[in-house]
């Protein structure tokens, strides 16, 4: 059995025996959405009009809730430094890692936000591309986290400093997700939003499994 | 080179021989730009005497991109060679780049209430330097959030070069976005297209600023070096 398919298993495993946190992630969501219409008023024109952004932004803080526990149980019982001292790539190890957060976490946002399109009255016309930008948008948020975690582990108050550190850095993906939707109502289609995302996707993939991996390494050290 | 100044006693001899003349030319640049910038320089024929707060906008931005270039430097220098005086000068020189940001965006704003007529607009320069703002914020945090002081270093010189990346942004941000914020008419490729009468004072405060950094950042990391000279003696002493 390969390294990957042992890793991810173990992974998906210790994440199963914790199933409540993902479902307090999209309770959290749902809630922080659902928010909005008390807080500026249930005027349909106006919830359509900020949907998109505060379902984008409800999206980002969610995702910053199981953000610091990506290394956490491994740092505090000892595991990540057999990890680190493993033959296995850290590289690797980073990307499962991510990967498995993006499964418990960046998926259910996605499935759970057709539910918060209809409830902000969001004009169906831009579902798919906002569905899209979500798909391409998490793993963002997933990839420039687990940086964020890495730097914080055994930080004084590390879940907030973690928000503080990643979410200026996630402003760019915010920008072009939301501007997607306003590109396709105002006629000019998202072609270009979203193959800025699909660039910072790549970039990030190709980038933060190193950066990651070495914030890891100077964690345990 | 690079080693030779690891020495902190030989680094504290050299910046205490140099810092008087950095404060010489740092005062005499204030006092020269300050005089052509608030008398000596022409009224902007659509700003009027608002053109005057460019003279300390200007240098401001550029010092908060230039304190975080040194920063990404410093930190390079300090992770892959272990140089401990690189990362004092990293760790010294993030207050000071973060008061340069803070100083460009109020000084910004005090400028945008007459001419754009608001004090903050979201474009993609304000936004940039913003975020660069809350960069130099989170290293501070980050750098002061552990226990051991040498893993808070590691961390936050990670963070400083993942941050980098804003750097470009900003300078491009004009060109690549349309944006209310004009685009860079002193450091371009066809000569700057401002006048010489309002250049000088420009250049002027701009050397001002530089030579107070690199005075202030000179005193700060000899300060860093005594505090960590008094701890070490303390754990001596404690465990002797």
């Amino acid at each position: 059995m390969s390294a990957f398919s042992v890793l991810f298993r173990r992974e998906m495993r210790l994440a199963m025996r914790q199933s409540a946190d993902s479902f307090m992630v999209i309770g959290f969501f749902v809630i922080a959405v659902v928010l909005f219409p008390f807080g500026v008023g249930p005027e349909p024109n106006m919830l359509a009009r900020i949907g998109p952004g505060v379902i984008w932004v409800a999206a980002l803080l969610a995702a910053m809730l199981s953000m610091d526990r990506m290394f956490m149980g491994d740092y505090e019982d000892g595991s990540l430094e057999l990890l680190v001292l493993s033959p296995v790539a850290l590289e690797l190890v980073v990307c499962v890692k991510v990967l498995t957060h993006w499964l418990t976490t960046g998926l259910p946002l996605i499935l759970t936000a057709p539910l918060l399109f209809v409830m902000m009255n969001v004009p169906g016309e831009i579902w798919l591309v906002l569905l899209l930008t979500l798909v391409l948008g998490t793993p963002v948020l997933s990839l420039l986290g687990s940086v964020g975690a890495a730097l914080t582990l055994g930080a004084r108050r590390g879940g907030v400093l973690l928000s503080l550190l990643v979410l200026p850095l996630l402003i760019p993906v915010l920008i072009f997700a939301v501007g997607a939707g306003d590109a396709v109502l105002f006629g000019n289609g998202a072609k270009a939003n979203l193959m800025l995302l699909g660039g910072m996707l790549l970039g990030a993939l190709a980038l933060t499994p190193w950066v990651t991996a070495h914030a890891l390494r100077e964690a345990v050290a | 080179m690079l080693h030779y100044f690891a020495n902190p006693t030989r680094f504290q001899r050299l910046s205490r021989r140099v810092e008087p003349w950095l404060l010489a030319a740092m005062l005499v640049c204030f006092g020269a730009g300050l005089y052509f910038a608030l008398f000596s320089s022409p009224v902007d024929y659509q700003q009027g005497h608002t053109v005057r707060i460019m003279y300390i906008h200007v240098p401001a931005a550029w010092m908060a991109l230039f304190c975080y270039t040194a920063m990404a430097v410093s930190a390079a220098v300090a992770l892959i060679w272990k140089h401990a005086l690189a990362d004092v000068a990293a760790k010294a020189t993030a207050p000071i780049g973060a008061a340069f940001t803070f100083l460009a965006l109020v000084t910004g704003s005090l400028w945008g209430k007459p001419m754009w007529g608001t004090w903050w607009v979201w474009d993609a320069r304000l936004t940039s330097v913003l975020v660069l703002f809350f960069l130099y914020l989170g290293y501070m945090a980050l750098r002061d959030a552990f226990d051991e002081p040498g893993r808070g270093a590691r961390a936050s010189a990670i963070l400083v070069l993942v941050g980098f990346v804003n750097v470009p942004i900003i300078k491009f941000s004009v060109d690549w976005w349309n944006t209310l914020h004009q685009p860079s008419s002193v450091l371009r490729m066809d000569g700057p297209t401002i006048h010489p009468d309002m250049l000088t004072p420009l250049f002027l405060m701009a050397a001002a600023f530089q030579f107070y950094y690199f005075w202030l950042v000179l005193l700060r990391i000899r300060r860093e070096l005594m505090v960590n000279r008094t701890r070490a003696l303390r754990h001596r002493q404690a465990s002797a």
